[in-house]
């Protein structure tokens, strides 16, 4: 085979193998995350006797200390980018995004630093949360009754 | 048994997210910000509920569960004592996770310094 053909066919199926992995990496993080997730419920509803919707908040409560716990440390940036969305979906990639927003512009200050930059990666999902929620909860009033 | 639903649904939900990003220009914030719209989108119908009965603490990792609390806290409002329920209740269920995230997020900044 000529070297010219050879780097056009590698240059073809590069970067779907990629993309593939990517996808391997991302189902195997997040699934995981969502059996740690499962297991948290079921240790909080079992031992220590909560209700169940209290350990869910408990559950959420947890995976976000952790994430904002390991952005701060500093390696939590390098687990992102190496399972991208595994991390990101999660509820873990909302702690992430608001500590690392915060800590980044950190040193312009307390006000015009921390303060008005914290929400500045998840603004949006906090924004498109709540109108979505608002308009489809309308709908579902109206037509349903609640 | 739920341990592996759980492990499906929140991988699965990874994978659409992770597809999405290597096929398109949209940012993590984009993504994220369409998932909880398609969260509370699928609590229309109820499907949501459905998951979470399904795949256990599986559904309420994802951020789509964001979207579901969102609009199950309105809706229970908004049972209660009609419509202006929806504005007031819209937060009972995610308060404690928002303040929460932000207070741990604020303490950790101020705690730790930035690595650089």
């Amino acid at each position: 085979m000529q070297k010219k053909e050879y780097d056009k066919l590698v240059k073809k199926h590069k970067p779907n193998e990629k993309k593939f992995l990517n996808i391997v990496k991302a189902f195997s993080i997040g699934g995981t995350i969502g059996i740690i997730g499962h297991a948290l419920l079921e240790f909080y509803v079992n031992t220590l006797e909560v209700t169940s919707k209290d350990a869910a908040t408990l559950v959420i409560i947890t995976l976000v200390f952790f994430a904002s716990l390991f952005t701060a440390l500093g390696f939590f940036d390098n687990w992102v980018s190496f399972g991208r969305a595994g991390f990101i979906i999660p509820i873990t990639g909302f702690a992430h995004g608001m500590t690392s927003a915060a800590i980044e512009y950190r040193g312009e200050g307390l006000i015009t630093g921390i303060g008005s930059n914290i929400f500045k990666l998840t603004g949006s999902v906090i924004l498109y949360g709540i109108v979505s929620a608002y308009i489809f909860g309308l709908i579902r009033f109206l037509l349903f009754g609640g | 048994m739920i341990y592996f639903n759980a492990f499906i649904f929140s991988g699965l939900v990874c994978v659409i997210g992770q597809i999405i990003m290597d096929n398109s220009k949209l940012t993590p914030g984009h993504i994220t910000s369409l998932f909880v719209v398609t969260g509370a989108f699928l609590d229309l119908f109820n499907i949501y509920d459905k998951i979470v009965l399904w795949a256990g603490g599986g559904a309420m990792v994802p951020i789509t569960s964001f979207g579901h609390l969102l609009i199950h806290g309105a809706l229970d409002k908004a049972k209660d004592v009609g419509f202006m329920g929806l504005a007031m209740g819209m937060f009972d269920l995610t308060a404690s996770g928002i303040t929460a995230t932000i207070i741990i997020a604020f303490f950790m900044t101020a705690i730790f310094k930035a690595k650089d």
